[in-house]
């Protein structure tokens, strides 16, 4: 709730405006029946036509004037409605693009696309019911009880004293349909992730002909929400109900009470029976909170949810000089006793399991050198640790102990920017987006014409672009669908390469190109890209051997480094990869 | 960006309203009883809060004797059975409202059962033109809509019916000349509803489709959060969101703006006609047609009209959003599905692996061939290796072999027969394949392998990943087979997805065998004990062969050498070394 209310504050001029409206139009509202009603007991008995045309034109005139105004006090509501929704999704974005990558991981991309998609939508259509519903409920009860307070204060005093009985139980009921709202979100969040499950793995699941198991599998995930929301619906559908049941008994009360108090000649009968016309209107008010209380718990649920992405703090701090560690040597990039382990600071909620919950180190004792200009290689065996090496340099995640430097400078100091601005980088899972070839190389950074066309032949994708017809304006789909992976791959090396970064890391980038086609681009790189400090992980010896370093690691440690040279002399486990690696060629 | 904000927008068809109510109503249909009981029930609930306020009247009427007179059992006597109608009302009136908050919710669990029983028939191509993101928000979004308005609407739009009729009966009894004062407030809120119905009803598909856009957009970019990190380009693409977040919030409000007039504009009109009876009442009067008492009445009930019409077309923009939303939903649902088996198609049953493709040709569009004319054929047991540099059509073969899409010419044939005379299960049941692109879900490293295999044992598993050399890495991880992998396999290395789907081909026992690039992630070492099993694996499997390694395919029977779309060698390793062709300029740039 913190979340709307703080946005609403931006607007509370407008939103006030809105509500003050629309509280003007529903007191016209209200009064057009009593207009009525004057005209039939007092004007009509009188015989006279003029006055009933001058009261029925005022009628005339209060229905035109209530239209307008009710039509400007939601269009107003609406627009204000627009204006938070568009910020608190904005927030959320930005945030959400914005998060390290543990924050990202302990809420899950699942989670995180739901709170994008459902939970922004629950809190806009609460800022707007906030603006129109909320004004007409609370008139009718705030009213119903005023006025039946100076008819009788003794009778109103039966209601007033239930009042607080009331407000608890609301209360009470909110306090606990809130939590089943938020737990009816996370099963939606289930859902989202076995959909985006097999939507990515469509093939697998055709190939498998498992799609019978899948339905069952989303089946489970679509019973359970629906359990879920039934329950959450349930409790918030009591509140009206039981309101009304304590009012109608406070009726009968009244009724009682007030034809003793007639009995003993302290009030007149006609007071109970006008009695009966607000307590009418105070239970109309009654339900309208009730509906208002529904839709609220459920748009609370999600603003909290929202909240929680947005209040996340920067768990990367930036350091200032002092804070930051200084080098104990020399060299653009390095890497001084590095240890870490994934899943550092589990938020709650977490439940990815894997390297959150052991805890085993990623990396320890990782150290080296790279001068400007130089390059290194990681090699060893899948999942030792060559991509946390990435993860770390480029501040995704922070070290647990060492020291990690870029240009001199500890990374924690850079603001983040101005870190990344220094890397061209291809992951392993990369990802091609949705858009021209142009804009995927491009992506967002002021790169000339020249500079993309050298890097389309650079990464080897000249050949295949000047094929396609529309060439680098040539649309991409989802995810690179119609593009081969080995184009897919040409691609995002053009894309590392555009803005001739200070230092190129490529992450095992070459695995779907023939031999030809790597040997070339690596040619390439190192002939125009000779200024960059590059940092190759790869499988094959054959593509990091030239390099000035490698580092060779297994589950974590580093058990060789140096030259190729150096290490066919001292590291057995890379010398025997390099035979076994020749002789499968030969 | 232009043309960005439009995709998904794409081929919308005319918008049937009347079609996509009948639609909603055949979901509402499996629950007719319970909703007709739903609505008897609201009905009597209220009879209850009508009969109430007459019960009062008595009760007060017995305290008229005044004071000292007043016969308090008789009081008493009303004022609990008032509270009986009453509390009797509350209670059906909230069993009403559970039970079609009920319904909604199963409605909704319907159509999102609907929608993935579709998505499953749906060919791979459609998910390479929709982005993950829109699909989803149809389900998370739309559907939630639809079932909110369901929920909330019907019971009130049904049970208003019956009071609005009633009363309007009521009124024509009480007083025809005066009825005649307010009746045309009838077709005018008609005309006026439908007007402003074909004017909103498509600002509320472009709301629907504009928050389907962003919804696209928002998942794709969170999927490629790390690269839009490491590039430092989340203020460019923040705001590119903020252009599509600006049109869906525009979208937004044009269509609710718009819908929300028709409320008051409708409360207008019901005015008018209030207005109507009090000036014609008194007129009638003056004339002595009809009596203060027939008027007083009369208005009475011509409250009891007007207030539920009131009511219902302050929830009508609900109700247009919703038709929007359902469209959508429908419109997914009305996506043409992959070709159905032909009618008589068998199953593949005791497969021999004889597999023939004869003068194929194909293309994903249709002015664009990628296969000109590819014939091979691959007998029992034997290993066919198909090479060629990179975007030359591999991958689109294994496409056809699958039947993940139809040839355009000539045929495929399994055992002789083409593969359309095949059950589709049947078929791709009969293949084991390790693709390029790897895939795990959330759960289990157990459930993740024996994911080909209903009901495979723990030995079955443990065999499978041993020979997939994946045992031990799985046996270091702290609970062993049943560590859950996130989605995506975020946590593991490409490298150990690739082995742990290599484990899932090997228990998922076959004639025929894809390797699509099987093992292009994996280091050296391992891919050489891969190599070891998964050649014992091939042993008497049909196998196709996808590798850009050559070594990897040395000791396959047959070769085929594929560029731009067509066969250009054909033969093995030494065959086609000795012709000193395409083949050998590959296996040479290895070298180089």
């Amino acid at each position: 709730m913190k979340l709307i209310f703080r946005h609403l504050k931006r607007y509370s001029k407008w939103v006030a405006l809105a509500i003050l409206i629309k509280l003007f139009g529903t007191l016209v509202e209200l009064a057009l029946p009593y207009i009525l009603e004057h005209i039939i007991d007092y004007v009509v008995p009188a015989g006279a036509l003029l006055p009933v045309i001058l009261w029925g034109g005022l009628m005339f005139v209060a229905a035109v004037l209530c239209r307008f105004i009710n039509v400007k006090a939601n269009e107003l509501a609406v627009n204000n409605a627009h204006k938070i929704s568009y910020n608190i999704r904005q927030e959320l974005f930005a945030k959400t693009a914005n998060l390290s990558g543990n924050q990202f991981d302990s809420f899950g991309l699942p989670s995180l696309i739901s709170r994008m998609t459902s939970d922004s939508y629950n809190v806009q259509s609460a800022v707007q019911q906030l603006q129109t519903m909320c004004v007409r409920a609370p008139i009718m009860l705030i009213g119903g009880v005023t006025v039946s307070l100076f008819m009788d204060a003794h009778l109103a005093l039966i209601m007033i004293l239930m009042l607080p009985v009331l407000i608890a139980v609301v209360i009470a009921i909110s306090a606990k349909g809130m939590p089943m709202f938020v737990k009816v979100q996370e099963k939606l969040d289930n859902i989202v992730r076995v959909m985006r499950e097999n939507i990515t793995g469509i093939r697998v699941v055709k190939a498998l002909s498992k799609s019978d198991y899948e339905t069952r599998r989303f089946a489970a995930a679509n019973t359970d929400m629906t359990k879920q929301d039934i329950a959450a619906a349930t409790m918030m559908a009591m509140p009206g109900p039981f309101m009304q049941m304590c009012l109608n008994t406070g009726l009968a009360l009244v009724v009682i009470i007030g034809a003793g108090r007639v009995n003993n000649g302290l009030m007149k009968p006609g007071v109970i029976l006008s009695f009966l016309t607000y307590f009418n209107m105070i239970s109309m008010g009654v339900m309208g909170i009730s509906r208002i209380f529904m839709s609220l718990s459920k748009a609370n649920a999600s603003a909290n949810r929202i909240d929680a992405v947005i209040g996340t703090h920067t768990d990367q701090q930036i350091l200032s000089e002092q804070e930051a560690a200084t080098p104990s040597g020399e060299g653009f990039v390095r890497f001084e006793h590095v240890d870490f382990s994934y899943g550092g600071e589990a938020a709650p909620g977490d439940e990815s399991g894997f390297a959150g919950h052991e805890r085993e180190k990623a990396l320890s004792d990782i150290s080296f050198t790279i001068r400007k200009g130089e390059s290194l290689g990681i090699i060893g065996p899948t999942g030792c640790g060559k991509t946390t090496i990435i993860n770390l340099l480029m501040r995704f995640y922070d070290a647990d102990a060492g020291g990690i430097f870029v240009d001199g400078r500890d990374v924690r100091s850079y603001d983040k920017d101005e870190l990344r601005k220094k890397f061209g980088v291809v992951f392993q899972n990369d990802m091609i987006f949705q858009d021209t070839l142009r804009e995927n190389i491009v992506f967002g950074r002021a790169v000339g014409e020249k500079e993309i066309r050298s890097a389309v032949e650079d990464s080897m994708a000249a050949p295949f672009v000047d094929g396609l017809e529309n060439g680098l304006d040539y649309e991409a789909a989802i995810k690179g669908a119609n593009l081969s992976g080995g184009q897919k791959q040409r691609i995002l090396v053009a894309r590392a390469l555009a803005a001739s970064p200070e230092i190129l890391v490529l992450d095992d980038s070459s695995s779907a190109l023939d031999y030809r086609t790597d040997a070339a681009m690596r040619k390439a790189i190192s002939e125009h890209h000779s200024e960059s400090t590059v940092i190759m992980i790869a499988q094959r010896i054959s593509s990091v051997m030239n390099l000035t370093k490698i580092l060779v690691l297994d589950n974590g440690k580093c058990i060789g480094y140096g030259t190729h040279e150096e290490l066919m002399q001292s590291c057995e486990s890379y010398r025997e990869t390099y035979t076994a690696q020749m002789g499968a060629i030969e | 960006m232009p043309g960005r904000g439009d995709r998904g927008g794409e081929k919308r068809k005319p918008k049937d309203a009347k079609g996509t109510l009948i639609r909603i109503v055949k979901y509402l249909s499996e629950y007719v009883w319970v909703v007709v009981i739903l609505v008897i029930l609201s009905f009597l609930s209220n009879l209850g809060n009508l009969l109430g306020p007459r019960l009062a009247g008595k009760a007060i009427g017995a305290t008229e004797a005044g004071a000292g007179h007043v016969d308090m059992s008789i009081v008493l006597h009303y004022a609990i059975l008032m509270l009986v109608f009453y509390l009797g009302g509350s209670i059906l009136n909230f069993l009403a409202n559970i039970g079609m908050t009920r319904v909604g919710r199963k409605i909704a669990r319907n159509m999102r059962r609907d929608v993935f029983a579709k998505l499953m028939k749906l060919p791979v191509g459609f998910f390479d033109r929709n982005q993950a993101g829109d699909i989803i928000s149809r389900v998370s979004y739309d559907i939630d809509v639809v079932s909110m308005s369901l929920s909330m609407d019907v019971i009130q739009i049904l049970t208003s019916v019956v009071t609005v009729v009633g009363s309007f009966l009521m009124m024509l009894i009480i007083s025809p000349p005066l009825i005649l004062c307010m009746i045309f407030t009838i077709p005018v809120s008609i005309l006026f509803t439908r007007r402003m119905s074909r004017k909103t009803r498509p600002l509320y598909a472009k709301r629907s489709a504009a928050y389907g856009v962003m919804n696209g957009f928002a998942e794709e970019m969170f999927t490629g959060q790390k690269t839009i990190l490491a590039y430092a380009n989340e203020d460019t693409i923040t705001e590119r969101f903020s252009k599509i977040n600006r049109n869906a919030a525009e979208a937004y409000r044009n269509a609710d703006s718009l819908g929300m007039q028709m409320g008051p504009t409708v409360g207008m009109i019901n005015n008018f006609g209030l207005a109507a009876i009090g000036v014609g009442g008194a007129i009638l009067y003056m004339f002595r047609i009809i009596g203060l008492e027939q008027i007083s009445s009369f208005v009475l009930y011509s409250r009891k009209f007007s207030g539920p019409i009131n009511e219902i077309s302050n929830i009508v923009n609900e109700i247009f959003s919703a038709l929007a939303a359902a469209e959508r939903v429908f419109q997914l649902l009305d996506e043409p599905e992959e070709v159905a088996d032909l009618y008589g198609a068998v199953a593949l049953e005791n497969c021999r692996g004889q597999v023939e493709a004869k003068n194929v040709s194909f293309g994903y569009l249709p002015e664009k061939t990628i296969l000109h004319d590819l014939n091979l054929e691959a007998k029992p047991g034997e290993t066919v290796a198909i090479v060629g540099p990179t975007g030359a059509g591999k991958t689109t073969i294994i496409n056809l072999l699958m039947r993940f899409y139809d040839v355009n010419d000539g045929q495929i044939l399994v055992d002789g027969a083409d593969v359309r005379r095949y059950t589709m299960q049947s078929l791709r049941r009969s293949f084991a394949m390790v693709l390029q692109d790897t895939w795990v879900f959330r759960g289990t490293i157990f459930d993740n392998i024996a994911y080909g295999k209903e009901g495979a044992t723990m030995e079955e598993v443990v065999e499978a990943a041993k020979a997939a050399r994946i045992h031990s890495y799985i046996m270091r991880l702290p609970q062993g087979y049943h560590t859950v992998i996130s989605e995506d396999g975020g946590n593991i290395s490409k490298g150990q997805k690739q082995l742990l789907t290599i484990a899932r081909a090997m228990l998922y026992n076959t004639r025929m065998l894809i390797l699509d690039e099987a093992t292009s992630n994996v280091d050296t070492n391992t891919e050489q004990q891969v190599q070891k099993a998964i050649r014992s694996l091939m042993k008497g499997k049909t196998c196709f062969v996808i590798a850009h390694r050559l070594s990897t395919i040395q000791n396959a029977d047959k070769i085929l050498v594929v560029d731009h779309g067509d066969v250009v060698e054909q033969g093995n390793h030494e065959t086609l070394m000795a012709e000193r062709g395409f083949y050998y300029k590959l296996y040479a740039s290895q070298f180089e």
